[in-house]
């Protein structure tokens, strides 16, 4: 069958965009679907918090991004009908946070670690970068560094040129407060982090 | 239905680029090595689902979901459209989340500095989710155009934000929906920052059978995501 209505052109998210997608965040009376809290306190699994800044290409943290986060649960299913095994109702593994309201720009995931889905990946969370000045958003992936093993044998991480692999590894501190990975994204330069055509 | 096993590719000819010299802030922020490719797993064929469930009642309605004592002001309109894939097949029970300025050309977003004045009765923000066929519907208030600093004397052309899911994690899409005639789109770097083939596509058309007598002006703005291929894309 022809492909007969070519695709919506993307456009940016601009500077605008909390009061819509992130309202709860940014303390707009608008109920939000999606939060950088994706698990509750007895959710099954690891707890873990991912936090990070995005960089721009002059090294300042940006303050209008929007990081989009999709994941597993703690048994590597998603909540979605494409996966088999049927969905986990607790979890739905979406996450949404503004760089805008944290005072170092950070965003600020509350989750639980993703389990392996079991096709030869290792866990990993699917990582999208919306914000001013980008007309077209980005996909990358987060990896754990406490997941060594598993991360060599993955097949997506292996396609990414050796020495670019690290900007995609969030690093495991532990803290007072528990177990927080910290993921950098860099637009450009010399860390620039891998983006896919995805 | 059999699952999909992929999604046609993005299509970069009909999207902008991430460095579009004229829009200024694109620079410094959009990446500049080469997209490594990545064949869809389970990750990607996956994604966010959020159905009719999300919706409060007020929602769609932009007249009536930030009024305080009274209507917005402003050109009353209808927006409404089908969500659908390159073949023309529905996107049915998709979210569609929508924000914009007021009448004024004001956002309510705190960072928003320009010199227009706030409407009481208008938040801006809503969201409804597509029916059986793909398709949606919004009433809200025609939105103003407004000045930034981009340039000397640049102003954005009126417009509507989109957000937009589809099936998998690989139909995300944000864009904007302008309006038909709009002197300021010939001057905005944002429009022209897409591919001049594809820019139609961002304009929504007037219609006088989704108008209302008596109360709305109707547009209509369809919006094509990336559809599912039958079998695995071929590298």
């Amino acid at each position: 069958m022809a492909e007969n209505f070519g695709q919506t052109p993307s456009q940016t998210v601009g500077p605008y965009f909390a009061y819509g997608l992130t309202p709860e965040q940014y303390g707009y009376p608008l109920k939000e679907i999606a939060s950088g809290r994706l698990a509750s306190e007895d959710a099954e699994g690891q707890r873990i918090r991912i936090e990070g800044k995005v960089y721009d290409g002059a090294g300042a943290a940006i303050s209008d991004a929007m990081i989009e986060i999709w994941q597993a649960d703690a048994k590597g299913r998603y909540a979605h009908p494409a996966d088999p095994r049927g969905s986990n109702a607790d979890f739905r593994g979406f996450g949404r946070f503004g760089t805008g309201t944290d005072p170092d720009n950070r965003f600020i995931f509350d989750t639980v670690k993703p389990g392996a889905s079991g096709d030869g990946q290792a866990p990993h969370i699917n990582v999208t970068v919306f914000m001013r000045g980008m007309l077209v958003h980005a996909f990358t992936r987060l990896y754990f560094s406490d997941e060594a093993a598993a991360n060599a044998e993955d097949p997506v991480l292996s396609s990414v040129p050796a020495d670019r692999r690290d900007t995609l590894i969030a690093q495991r501190q532990e803290g007072p407060g528990g177990v927080v990975y910290r993921f950098d994204i860099h637009m450009q330069g010399d860390a620039e982090t891998v983006f896919f055509d995805a | 239905m059999t699952d999909p096993t992929g999604y046609t590719p993005r299509d970069w000819g009909s999207h902008p680029p991430y460095i579009y010299a004229d829009y200024k802030s694109t620079p410094l922020r959009g990446p500049t090595r080469p997209l490594v490719p990545l064949k869809a797993t389970l990750s990607e064929l996956t994604g966010p689902v959020y159905g009719h469930e999300t919706i409060g009642k007020l929602d769609a309605d932009l007249t009536k979901n930030g009024a305080k004592n009274g209507e917005p002001l402003g050109e009353r309109i209808i927006v409404t459209g089908r969500v659908m894939d390159e073949r023309g097949r529905p996107v049915p029970n998709t979210l569609v989340e929508v924000w914009q300025a007021n009448a004024a050309g004001r956002y309510i977003h705190k960072v928003d500095q320009h010199d227009a004045p706030l409407d009481p009765n208008f938040f801006g923000g809503g969201r409804c989710v597509t029916d059986s066929e793909g398709r949606y519907r919004f009433y809200t208030v025609k939105p103003g155009a407004y000045p930034w600093g981009n340039h000397p004397n640049a102003w954005r052309p009126n417009h509507i934000h989109f957000s937009l899911f589809g099936p998998s994690y690989l139909t995300r899409l944000v864009t904007q929906m302008y309006f038909p005639g709009d002197p300021l789109l010939a001057l905005d770097p944002i429009f022209l920052g897409t591919p001049e083939k594809a820019r139609d596509r961002l304009i929504s058309k007037f219609s006088i059978d989704v108008t209302e007598p008596e109360f709305a002006l109707g547009y209509v703005f369809d919006i094509v995501l990336r559809g599912a291929t039958a079998t695995p894309m071929e590298s």
